[in-house]
């Protein structure tokens, strides 16, 4: 039996670029270049090691998101993943985590799936809570912020490196997991793999087609306010100095006068 | 006055610093109950009373570390039945915002996380309330780019706030222990700890709590070099860190990664020696107080951020400082 793997994959604004918010206080998606967010793409690689090592599996990019965020899908094909789907609807505009991880509960479950992969955080959002979150909806193991993981006979397994110690974790399948950014470098899409994935299919789902009502999702359907944004003023420009043979002096000074030594 | 749920943090009982920092949040928008879960109740009591927790909720058992996060859901869940507070905060560990983010699914509520500030915001405690009225919590986005005011608009708002968020304050109140009555639900030992290995301490204060931190990068140069960065962190009482190059390189442990997918540190003093600035890390601590680098390129990122800056090498400029920092401590 074929191993169904779903890997939730979010397009983000280009975090080296100038981020913003909109005039209705959601993240701006259009002054900056989106991407798939580079900590999904943990994901991707670590679902694609899984298929490696199974005997049949299929691997499923699941986004939800506007237009553009089909390029996230793409990248997720790219690199190997076997056929993707977009959740798109105009009502989806300004969802937060509850309403996204609503959402890609009842996506996951139309698809059918047997382990969940997701990103440790997003990087625009950087809640870091969504595969928590998706664990509850779902009702099955979260094997959550994993630096290492692998699937056998039925069961998941993987290491969390947490605060306080690390831990060795387990638990069987139906599961969701999350991988950090320690798991292993994720491949390049290969000219082949670009040129193959032109040809896999995407599905694209709406508001209707999952039976979500539409006030359940949106900006008006969320479960968080964003009140006011306010751009951080610059830093005010310090002091520079060059080391001249008493750059470690001057900065003690400096320290000194600051009352930290 | 309505009261506030305060999940505690803590090691056997040994309360961390942030869930101080919590209690004296939380007063601001009622009377703390703090929930302790799993041992050493007896030794954190006092702390949390000391620090204004009018009530303290406790369970232990053996579920609490056999299985991932589930388990304290539960519990948390029975203390809010119980309680019915006017908000629900818990500190911003990687643990404690997947408790807190399962628990506001079960509750049907909102959740902000990382806050850096949280104020009562006008209609003192509105719980259930849609919008205007429950607390504002701050949070520092975009790497650090805005900062915004929120607040959760449906349900009990569960906030997690970032460590170093406040001053701990004492404020000493009469607090009884109760237990919590509950059962485990079906989910509670879904995911199994097979393992556990402690993180070994180094003596120096925690990351994300410490006053100082010093940090190295690639400028460093090799495992065997990081000995200079630790001993200007000792010099000062500092905890050290490290950019993310640093630890892909093998030279400094993960645990110690300051930036977006490390910790967020946001000291009183940050040192950052050989680090370029990329966004990623300036995420992790450009809201640090006072910032210092060295730096050989003049050109480097980070200057655009520092109260004090020397461009040289810092083989020569952070031995020299520590040399220094012992000197004049005498
Ligand atoms: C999704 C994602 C997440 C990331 N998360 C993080 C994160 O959490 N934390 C993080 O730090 N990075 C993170 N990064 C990586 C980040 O983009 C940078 O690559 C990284 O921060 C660079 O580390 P660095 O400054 O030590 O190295 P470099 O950028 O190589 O800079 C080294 C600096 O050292 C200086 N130098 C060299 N020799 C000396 C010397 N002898 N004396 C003085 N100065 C010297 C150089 O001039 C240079 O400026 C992330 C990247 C991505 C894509
Ligand atoms: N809109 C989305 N579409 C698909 N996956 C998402 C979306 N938002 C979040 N995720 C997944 O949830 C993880 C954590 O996101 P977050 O809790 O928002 O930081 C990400 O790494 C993704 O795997």
């Amino acid at each position: 039996m074929s191993l169904r793997i779903v890997v939730c994959v979010k397009y983000v604004p280009d975090a080296t670029g100038d981020r913003h918010f909109s005039d209705d206080l959601t993240t701006d998606r259009e002054a900056v270049d989106g991407l798939l967010s580079e900590l999904d793409e943990y994901a991707v690689e670590q679902a694609l090691q899984i298929s490696e090592d199974a005997d049949d599996a299929e691997i499923t990019v699941l986004t939800v998101g506007p237009e553009d965020a089909r390029d996230a899908l793409r990248k997720g094909l790219s690199m190997g993943a076997d056929k993707a789907v977009h959740v798109e609807d105009d009502d989806l505009h300004g969802t937060d985590a509850l309403g996204t991880s609503l959402v890609l509960a009842k996506a996951v479950e139309h698809v059918g799936y047997d382990l969940v992969v997701c990103g440790m955080a997003s990087t625009d959002g950087t809640m870091g809570v969504l595969p928590a979150i998706l664990a509850e909806r779902l009702g099955v193991p979260q094997v959550t912020q994993l630096s290492t993981v692998a699937v056998a006979d039925g069961k998941v397994t993987g290491r969390r490196d947490g605060d306080a110690a690390s831990e060795q974790l387990e638990a069987s399948l139906p599961a969701v997991v999350s991988v950090t950014d320690q798991s292993g470098e994720a491949r390049y899409p290969s000219f082949k793999g670009i040129m193959a994935a032109k040809k896999k299919p995407v599905e694209t789902l709406d508001l209707d087609d999952l039976g979500i009502d539409a006030e359940e999702v949106g900006l008006a359907g969320a479960w968080t306010k964003v009140e006011d944004a306010t751009k951080r003023p610059p830093r005010t420009a310090g002091t520079i100095v060059k080391d001249e043979g008493e750059g470690g002096k001057q900065l003690a000074e400096f320290l000194a006068g600051q009352k930290f030594i | 006055m309505s009261e506030v749920l305060v999940y505690v943090d803590h090691a056997d009982g040994a309360v961390r610093k942030p869930t101080l920092e919590l209690l004296t949040l939380a007063r601001r928008i009622g009377d703390p109950v703090a929930v302790h879960l799993g041992s050493g109740v007896d030794a954190a009591a006092p702390v949390l009373a000391e620090h204004g927790a009018v009530r303290v909720l406790t369970a232990d058992a053996a579920e609490f570390a056999d299985y991932l996060v589930v388990p304290k859901v539960d519990a948390l869940k029975a203390a809010y039945d119980a309680v019915q507070p006017a908000a629900v905060l818990l500190p911003s560990s990687v643990e404690c915002k997947e408790i807190g983010a399962r628990l506001a699914v079960r509750i049907g509520s909102g959740i902000i996380t990382d806050a850096v500030d949280v104020e009562a915001g006008d209609g003192g405690t509105a719980q259930g309330e849609a919008s205007g009225g429950g607390p504002v919590a701050t949070q520092t986005v975009f790497a650090a780019a805005y900062t915004t005011r929120s607040r959760v608009s449906r349900g009990t708002p569960v906030i997690t706030v970032k460590p170093n968020s406040a001053a701990p304050e004492a404020a000493p109140v009469e607090s009884a222990v109760e237990q919590l009555t509950f059962g485990f639900g079906e989910s509670a030992a879904g995911t199994k700890v097979v393992g556990r290995t402690p993180r070994e301490s180094t003596g120096r204060p925690e990351l994300t709590e410490a006053a100082i931190v010093v940090s190295g990068g690639r400028g460093v140069n090799g495992a065997e070099n990081f000995h200079l960065i630790e001993e200007l962190a000792d010099s000062l009482g500092a905890a050290v860190g490290a950019s993310r190059a640093a630890v892909d390189a093998g030279w400094y442990p993960h645990s110690h990664q300051v930036g977006q997918t490390g910790k967020t540190v946001s000291p009183q003093l940050y040192i950052a020696a050989g680090i370029s600035g990329a966004i990623q890390h300036r995420a992790g601590m450009q809201t640090s107080k006072t910032i210092v680098a060295v730096n050989k390129d003049s050109e480097a990122p980070i200057f655009d951020l520092v109260d004090y800056g020397v461009v040289g090498d810092l083989f020569a400029v952070v031995p020299q400082l520590t040399g220094e920092v012992e000197a004049r401590k005498g």
